[in-house]
């Protein structure tokens, strides 16, 4: 089916075409194109994802066990995720879906440290200067650099939440990017007493300054409602796990939907049967695919992940200084469900908060010095691993044949369950923003500050520095080219204007 | 018995007659760069890693005698820079691919090019098509990092009196294969107690569910250089390697 202004209509008359190509990096290239009528009206707005990656194809045929180290390399971001997602999922092969005790902390523990570095990562270094700044302002300084000029004490914040974040990823998985440390059936190491304590040293900082960024993302929101509460807002579903009590949990727990209203559409679904409830639908113009619930099918199933549909889809959030948070969001929206693109940004400080708190109590665990790391019991041809990545639900589903290779993987990443919201919201902006105006550098920029609230994957690996490179070409029918925008890798505009 | 004193990089270095130049410089805890060389095994000569200047001419240290006066250079530039080139040709031949290669840590072709400091590829990927063995129930064949070393083949025949590994083909051809009429390894009598079950100095001979069970900072390589650890290289013969 085609959402409105997904498709422009037959009688829409001459259409020039824009392309903003690439938009960004995720999970590779992605663009987004506009086809604008003659009286500067929209007509239609796609965000596509080019690249083509080929995981599920090229991990089949290889041994399960090298699988969760190799997955990984999908992402540079939150490569624990994969990590860990599919090593939940080769823990039901292996005969082990109960952890030891102490393999079950240190995995905790080391997506936790992933969520506070991926959180803090994309607040501070990828957003907060569109958000401290403006969205058009001055695009020199509209970096983590102008942060650090303008705003040094927040910008030290971010970096050293983030690297804290990552030395917890450090003692787990042995390395802060792509490490080891989860094996199927368990881990492959624990904690030494100088390394908790290394960590504990640190972590009550954290959670100060977790609370600090909680508080300037409310504060941002209180200066300008109108903007926070409208910029690309739509309504949709929303889709996470929640732990069996219904509480916020990103590494383990059941499928939960609800409704733009809040009102429940599936509860207590267990991950092997994700694939009753879920289907994907292909595009013809996206290599990404476009899941929705099966049971409201294309047009009314599809759903947002990630903070914002986490922290409304729980029922409390079991830490009290996150979970005292969460009750001022839920109230912030008057009894609705909050859709508003930009309000992930506060979602996403709470649960950085929530993960603070829980680092600590993690590490207040005996069990994490223990040696009992491993277990295996009768192996089962299937497998099926789902955790709450920093972007949002995240499905890794294998088959293994008798010779332990893989022979089936399918995987539904953060990315993917965000992409018709995402192109809600591209849509959204472009209408609001867009319309009969003239192409410049911060109008450009409105759409990236859409796509951005999703945090999606490998955004960082191209504007950590603000520098998203953009392009963007103003063609008639016949595909002659009318004007021309670019900004660089380095942020200088250049191009016709006139 | 007969001794001798050659110079490696003009240290004196005694012998005993019959001695190779690599036997005599790991007595001597010298490091020459090798691959297909170990300690218990016939030198072959084959990967030219251990290429070293014997009296002006290139040698392969594992195969030359050790001669009295003899002047050896080993650890320069330019033969440095020549092993680096092996290497770099090694890498491309077969598909290594080290961030999920579950040998990554305690692989001798990873720890060289570390040591040699091999920073770039250089040559063109080959990325030949090489299909697993995984028809064993305990071991697991991944010919794409096979370097040709053959101790596979010299362990099989000549320890393990089993003949279970050969090597087919010819040129750039050339390739590992199981002795098994299927061609698997499922069909020979190797074993987990085969001392070729233990040789490989690369990730193609790999023990089943066994990978990255070693957390890293705790393999083979993660904290000591492989050109610093003689004792290491040299006690190879006098145990099984686990």
């Amino acid at each position: 089916m085609s959402f409105e202004l997904e498709t422009a209509r037959a009688d829409a008359g001459n259409l020039r075409r824009v392309a903003i190509d690439p938009v960004s990096r995720v999970e590779g290239h992605g663009k987004v194109t506009l086809l604008i009528d003659d009286n500067d009206e929209i007509q239609q707005v796609r965000l596509h994802i080019v690249e083509f990656r080929g995981f599920e194809k090229f991990i089949q045929g290889r041994p399960y066990w090298e699988v969760p180290v190799m997955v990984q390399r999908l992402c540079g971001i939150c490569p624990v995720s994969h990590h860990l997602a599919a090593s939940k999922a080769f823990d039901h092969v292996v005969g082990a879906p109960v952890l030891t005790p102490t393999a079950a902390v240190v995995r905790r523990l080391m997506h936790y440290g992933q969520m506070l570095q991926s959180h803090a990562l994309h607040f501070f270094h990828l957003s907060s200067p569109d958000l401290l700044f403006g969205f058009a302002s001055d695009v020199g300084r509209r970096n983590i650099v102008g942060v650090a000029a303008a705003y040094p004490e927040i910008a030290k914040q971010g970096v050293l939440l983030r690297k804290y974040g990552q030395e917890v990823i450090r003692h787990t998985a042995g390395k802060r990017i792509h490490g080891t440390g989860a094996i199927p059936g368990g881990v492959n190491r624990s904690l030494t007493v100088d390394e908790r304590d290394e960590l504990l040293a640190g972590i009550d900082q954290m959670i100060a300054w977790s609370r600090e960024a909680v508080v300037m993302v409310k504060r941002l929101h209180a200066t300008d409602p109108v903007l926070y509460d409208d910029f690309g807002t739509f309504r949709s579903n929303l889709l996470s796990i929640v732990r069996d009590d219904g509480a916020l949990d990103f590494y383990d727990g059941v499928l939960r939907a609800r409704d733009a209203d809040g009102g429940i559409l599936l509860d207590g679904v267990e991950a092997k049967d994700y694939h009753q409830w879920i289907g994907e639908e292909v595009k013809p113009w996206s290599y990404m695919k476009f899941p929705f619930l099966k049971h409201l099918g294309t047009e009314a199933g599809w759903y947002k992940v990630g903070p914002l549909a986490r922290v409304q889809n729980c029922d409390f959030i079991p830490s009290p200084l996150a979970e005292a948070e969460r009750r001022e969001f839920i109230d912030y929206g008057k009894g609705q469900l909050i859709h508003a693109p930009l309000a992930y940004h506060w979602a996403r400080m709470i649960e950085m908060l929530y993960a603070a708190e829980t680092i600590k109590t993690l590490l207040q665990t005996d069990d994490l010095l223990g040696g009992d790391l491993v277990r295996e019991g009768a192996h089962q041809p299937e497998g099926v691993g789902i955790i709450e990545a920093p972007r949002g639900t995240l499905i890794h589903h294998y088959a293994v044949g008798d010779d332990d290779l893989v022979t089936m993987c399918n995987l539904i990443v953060s990315t993917t369950h965000n992409n018709q919201p995402m192109n809600e919201a591209v849509r959204r902006v472009a209408r609001q923003y867009l319309n009969g105006r003239k192409l410049t550098e911060g109008l450009l920029n409105h759409i990236e500050v859409a796509i951005r609230a999703f945090d999606p994957c490998l955004s960082c690996a191209t504007h950590a520095l603000g520098k998203m490179p953009l392009q963007v070409v103003l063609q008639d029918r016949a595909g002659s080219e009318l004007d021309r925008l670019e900004k660089t890798g380095a942020g200088e505009i250049s191009g016709r204007r006139e | 018995m007969t001794t001798g004193t050659m110079l490696i990089d003009g240290v004196p270095v005694s012998f005993e007659y019959g001695q190779t130049i690599m036997e005599a410089a790991m007595a001597a805890k010298i490091f020459i760069p090798h691959l297909c060389h170990h300690p218990e095994f016939t030198p072959q000569g084959s990967c030219k890693l251990c290429t070293v200047k014997a009296s002006g001419r290139y040698v392969s240290a594992c195969t030359m005698s050790a001669k009295d006066g003899m002047e050896v250079e080993n650890n320069t530039p330019d033969l440095n820079d020549k092993r680096r080139t092996l290497l770099q040709m090694l890498f491309v031949e077969g598909n290594h691919f080290c961030p999920s290669c579950e040998k990554s840590g305690n692989c001798m072709l990873q720890a060289l090019a570390y040591e040699l400091e091999m920073l770039s590829p250089r040559f063109e990927q080959f990325f030949p098509n090489r299909p697993v063995d995984a028809s064993h129930p305990d071991f697991l064949l991944d010919f794409n990092r096979c370097i040709l070393c053959e101790l596979c083949v010299r362990a099989s025949r000549d320890v393990d009196g089993k003949n279970v590994f050969a090597l087919a083909g010819r040129g750039i051809h050339k390739h590992l294969i199981v002795n098994a009429r299927s061609g698997q390894l499922a069909d020979t009598d190797f074993s987990l107690q085969d001392r070729a079950a233990h040789v490989c100095p690369v990730g193609v001979i790999l023990e089943k569910r066994k990978g990255f069970a070693v957390p890293i900072g705790q393999r083979q390589y993660d904290e000591t250089p492989i050109g610093q650890q003689m004792d290491e290289l040299a006690a190879r013969s006098a145990k099984a390697e686990e």
